[in-house]
């Protein structure tokens, strides 16, 4: 079997006294789209500051393509080919578009590479391109999603890890962003997304997990979730008459 | 009209000066939203080096300049090292309290290595003038322009163009995400730290050989007057330092022309305070304000304070007044009268800045209002001092809480910027107001103390006096504590937010927590009038008001019993030892900066 | 009905995103009304608009027949309103009798005499001397302090002299729902009293929140375990994007599709509604 490109191992993590995850195990295959799913404070985000080194756990691993990540500087984390979606987008706010592109291959020296990856980005993102020596802080919420996931893939990352990309969104943007989540990933790009949105996320998705109050409850892949009544319980609560 | 033009090119030299440290300090802001307090530090080094440089090896200006540049960048490395990256995580306002501790380190070790007194800084430029429009300017003027823009242009080249300087304005605007983008952001923070050092010597260079003179104590100054120029162009905002600097400088300059040098701090702080509370963002502050936290809030680290037993209490209370009939020897007594007028300020800023959370960097002002009124009335009305103390205590009760009550409203670090301008501005009042306060020349002839008739002399008269009013201020803080009112200001200090959401008017407790703890502070400087017979503007500097600082964090935020022992240990122990009073200082930074570190809760915790 | 609180029109904009527009609520004396809604929905900035942490951009607040938009939130709380906060915020250092005892600040009277211009110094100077009245008022409030920590049984009385920072997460709930009884509150807003709780604790929060119901107190609550929340309201409000897109009985809301769109989001790339439509 091969070793999957993202796996978290038995993930213990502490707020002061409250735990945020109970053992929390999952697994990104290389070149799949996984989504980790859950209603409010169920630990979604953790998971992914876990992931990138901004919060440490208590116990447990996160290797990346078979090296141990946890533990690593977020930098260093960043460097080893992961790239950052972060929740509520987080672009630098007094830079313009370009240049937030430009932070995003911070990582990168191969200066004509970036050149043509900059011109990639503006092809597969057309409305950023409309925007390029705009400050990125005076865009809609939708462009500046774009904008993030543009920085993210400056990097040239083997695994994007994305924190509610459609959070905040029009529902026409949020279809928007997922179609272009697909299409990043037919490219080659590994993705882990953190959403809320599960009806959506699990359009796109090959798999997913269901995350309630830090734990596991629910896993497979998105075609067999899709349907399953118990996602909506997670979210809802109790069994719903019908 | 020749003297406008003098006066204007006068205002720019020394706004470009101000510029170099004002930049500084904003990259610094930028990057760690650190006020750094031991900016001031590196300034004077820069200076002293330069000195020596010239001195010693007779260095051409180039080669000092680069010396000066190097070695400031290595010291301000040096100080991210130490104020800042250990205390990542810790509250914000622990960095903040760590510069004021390696300045107080660097401050001294400049004045043991090169001793106080001031130098002549000589510079090897030519000495020709150029005549314009009546005014001149001279070789120097140019070279500081031209170092000032020269500057700001490099600065801006590298923030613009190059992937460091990208790394920089990325962490400053958003410090995660640029962490998200693979930035080693204590990397970044190490280099803004050695830029802004390198420009902080230059200036310090320059401006020692602009007025032919540098002395240690120009330390604390500079730092103000960058402060005061980031807070006019906007903290943390480089070109509105720039602005901010050059505005100063020509507003500095224009008041010296109009009302003379001694006005021109004056103008600096009393600007200072009029942004802060009408513009804290300041001219070009287009961002949102940082973000509000409490600043002391947050420092009370959760600790159970140590609590010795009612007995125990009284014992050593027993024994430190019974103390004198064993030991007679007059400087034991005084070294102790000391600790106990520490001890009094100390509990006026313990119930300020740890029960009530209102952190406070200008309290020797407030001595300095009670030493002035108690010392003005018996001088000039001839009233008995039994009368004039407590006098010297309502009115510095009054007037502190009256010059304190509009930055009750600020909160983050513009409250420790604003109060320690409020305390300059209490000794520049006093430098100023010729007519009531005899300005420079001090107040002499202050009779001593007396009660009903009977004078204190004697050491054990006076030790007796200050212990049993130390006893009786503490007893009552004490009481006040345990009432509802102990409770109110704690629980503003712990979540002012919280506190509102629950009915309690912020400004009316902050405000009852001032005037009680003026009355302490006040009698403390009036006691101190009476025993030195003579003081001036000078006698309660902004260095009490930090050592008051530390005595409180040492014995622990808020705690009673712990702000006396922190009088005893820093005002008593050095004096006992019989320490020399730059290593006295010494030790205070290095004791303040290890408390931070190790123990921030103090010795016997917070309350 | 009388309505205890009433809502217009309320609108707060942060920068270009509006994070509550044209809210209508009002809440009944006696009634359960509960806001729910994803992450970001504004449902806190409401209970700050509510509280007077924050100030509306529009619309008015009515509570008890007074106008409390914009104004101070110790004002607000003086009028009898009391929240406790999503991420709770106790009084660190004070110990859970104190905390409890700040929550009924605004009853103080005989330590805070309304004497005009001295009031502040004559309430220095009650703390101080404690004549009788002072000393009987704080001895009733402690009684009262021990009677409100006894709602949560055995939970916080042993604890009350600890710390509120040494108190397990949910202790620190429960001492802020304390702190709000103590205000004596004519209506009490709870933000996600259960945050953080395990089911056995929830299940006690949700008994206690019901037993404060049946003794008549308004609640206004925001909660995300939603079978919490069908369980207590007699009214739930969803907000989405900051609009109200369904208000109504439990069950009823629970099942409008546009609700679940929002918790769940729509079934299907393409299928997008084409906007949350406030409920008229």
């Amino acid at each position: 079997m091969t070793e999957p490109l993202l796996r978290l191992d038995r993930i213990n993590t502490f707020y002061g006294a409250v735990q945020a995850h109970f053992d929390l195990s999952l697994e990104v295959g290389r070149g799949r789209i996984v989504c980790l799913l859950g209603g409010n404070a169920s630990g979604k985000s953790t998971t992914m500051k876990v992931i990138l080194g901004l919060v440490s756990p208590r116990s447990g691993t996160v290797t990346l393509d078979g090296a141990e990540i946890s533990g690593l500087p977020t930098h260093r984390i960043i460097r080893a080919g992961v790239g950052s979606v972060p929740e509520a987008r987080r672009i630098f706010p007094l830079m313009t578009v370009r240049e937030n592109l430009t932070m995003g291959a911070y990582v990168r020296s191969d200066r004509r590479a970036i050149a043509e990856d900059l011109a990639r980005m503006l092809e597969l993102f057309p409305r950023v391109a409309e925007r390029l020596d705009q400050r990125a802080g005076t865009l809609s919420g939708g462009e500046q999603q774009m904008v993030a996931m543009a920085r993210a893939l400056m990097g040239r990352p083997r695994l994007i890890c994305m924190d509610e990309p459609t959070m905040g969104l029009s529902p026409l943007f949020v279809d928007r962003v997922l179609e272009l989540i697909a299409e990043i990933n037919r490219q080659g790009v590994t993705i882990f997304m953190v959403e809320q949105n599960a009806n959506l996320a699990l359009q796109i998705a090959h798999e997913g997990y269901v995350l309630q109050t830090g734990r596991i409850v629910l896993q497979g892949s998105a075609a067999l979730l899709r349907d399953d009544p118990r996602i909506r319980e997670a979210y809802l609560g109790g069994p719903i008459a019908a | 009209m020749s003297s406008f033009i003098d006066y204007t090119v006068n205002g720019l030299v020394i706004g470009n000066i101000y510029a170099l440290l004002a930049v500084g300090l904003a990259l610094i802001f930028g990057v760690s939203n650190l006020i750094n307090f031991a900016h001031g530090s590196v300034y004077t080094i820069g200076a002293y080096i330069g000195w020596a440089a010239i001195t010693f090896l007779h260095t051409p200006l180039p080669v000092t300049m680069a010396i000066v540049f190097v070695a400031c960048a290595l010291v301000g490395m040096a100080i991210e090292r130490i104020g800042l990256r250990p205390l990542q995580g810790s509250a914000r306002i622990a960095p903040l309290l760590a510069t004021i501790g390696i300045s107080f380190v660097l401050d001294q070790v400049v004045q043991l290595v090169f001793s106080a007194s001031p130098r002549a800084l000589p510079n090897d430029l030519p000495d020709w003038r150029i005549d314009i429009g009546g005014g001149s300017i001279g070789a120097l003027d140019l070279l500081i322009a031209g170092v000032g823009v020269g500057a700001a242009a490099l600065l801006f080249v590298f923030l613009r163009f190059t992937k460091l300087g990208f790394a920089v304005r990325a962490t400053a605007q958003d410090r995660e995400a640029a962490l998200q983008m693979g930035v080693n952001v204590n990397a970044v923070n190490s280099t803004v730290f050695a830029i802004a050092s390198a420009l902080g010597g230059i200036s310090g260079l320059l401006v020692g050989m602009y007025y032919n003179h540098i002395d240690p104590a120009m330390s604390f100054q500079a730092t103000l007057k960058g402060i005061v120029a980031q807070v006019i162009g906007g903290v943390g905002n480089v070109p509105g330092a720039i602005v901010g600097s050059l505005l100063l400088g020509l507003i500095e300059s224009y008041g010296i022309a109009l009302l003379g040098t001694t006005y021109r701090n004056l103008f600096a702080f009393v600007l200072l305070i009029l942004f802060l509370i009408w513009m804290p963002n300041g001219l070009f502050g287009g961002r949102s304000a940082p973000q509000s936290e409490p600043l002391t809030g947050a420092f009370i680290a959760p600790s159970k304070p140590l609590r010795l037993p009612r007995w125990a209490l009284w014992a050593m209370t027993g024994a430190a007044f019974a103390l004198p009939l064993v030991f007679g020897a007059p400087y034991l007594l005084q070294t102790l009268t000391n600790a106990w007028l520490a001890a009094m300020l100390a509990l006026s800023l313990t119930l300020m800045a740890g029960t009530a959370g209102q952190i406070s960097f200008g309290h020797a002002g407030l001595l300095a209002i009670g030493a002035y009124a108690s010392a003005l009335l018996t001088v000039d009305l001839n009233a008995p001092t039994w009368l004039t103390i407590p006098a010297a205590g309502l009115i510095t009760s009054a007037l502190g809480t009256l010059l304190i009550f509009p930055a009750f409203r600020l909160r983050g670090h513009t409250i420790a910027i604003a109060t320690l301008a409020i305390g300059e501005v209490v000794s520049l009042v006093i430098l100023n107001w010729e007519s009531l306060t005899r300005g420079a020349m001090g107040v002499t002839g202050i009779p001593p103390l007396s009660i009903f008739g009977h004078e204190i002399y004697a050491p054990r008269e006076v030790y007796w006096l200050c212990l049993a009013i130390v006893v009786a201020l503490a007893l009552v803080q004490t009481r006040l504590l345990t009432s509802h009112f102990g409770r109110t200001l704690r629980a503003i200090r712990d979540d002012d937010v919280a506190a509102r959401s629950y009915g309690i008017r912020l400004d009316r407790y902050k405000a009852l927590a001032f005037a009680f703890g003026g009355f302490g502070a006040g009698v403390s400087g009036a006691i101190t009038a009476h025993l030195y017979s003579y003081i001036n503007h000078q006698t309660f500097d902004s260095q009490v008001s930090l050592l008051a600082l530390t005595m409180v964090i040492l014995g622990g935020m808020g705690n009673v019993v712990g702000a006396i022992l922190g009088a005893i240990v820093l005002a008593g122990l050095p004096e006992l030892f019989r320490l020399t009073a730059e290593y006295r200082i010494l030790i205070y930074g290095i004791v303040l900066l290890l408390l931070i570190r190790f123990r921030p809760q103090g010795l016997m915790g917070t309350l | 009905m009388s309505m205890l609180l009433e809502i217009k029109g309320l609108t707060r904009r942060f920068g270009g995103v509006t994070a509550v527009k044209d809210f209508d609520l009002a809440v009944a004396e006696g009634e359960l009304v509960s806001l729910i809604g994803p992450n970001g929905a504004g449902k806190t900035t409401s209970f700050n608009l509510i509280s007077g942490l924050d100030r509306p951009d529009a619309g008015t607040i009515v509570f008890g027949g007074q106008s409390i938009g914009g104004m101070a939130p110790e004002a607000i709380a003086a009028l009898g309103l009391a929240r406790t906060f999503q991420h709770g915020r106790v009084f660190g250092n004070l110990s859970v009798e104190d905390n409890v005892l700040v929550g009924a600040h605004t009853r103080l009277s005989a330590v805070r005499p309304r004497w005009p211009v001295i009031g502040p110094l004559g309430e220095l100077a009650l703390a101080l001397l404690r004549p009788r009245a002072v000393k009987q008022e704080e001895q009733a409030l402690r009684a009262e302090t021990r009677d409100i920590l006894a709602l949560f049984g055995d939970r916080l009385i042993p604890r009350l002299d600890h710390p509120a920072y040494s108190l397990s997460y949910a202790n620190r709930r429960r001492v802020e729902i304390a702190r709000a009884l103590a205000l004596k509150p004519r209506i009490l807003l709870l933000d996600e009293p259960t945050a953080g709780m395990n089911p056995t604790e929830t299940g006690e929060m949700q008994a206690l929140i019901a037993a404060l119901k049946s003794s008549g107190l308004t609640i206004l609550l925001i909660e995300h375990k939603l079978d919490m929340v069908m369980a207590l309201s007699d009214r739930v409000c969803v907000l989405d994007n900051g609009a109200k897109i369904a208000e109504g009985a439990p069950q009823d809301v629970r099942r409008d599709p546009a609700v679940i769109e929002a918790y769940l989001g729509h079934s299907g790339i393409g299928q997008a509604r084409p906007q949350p439509e406030p409920v008229a």
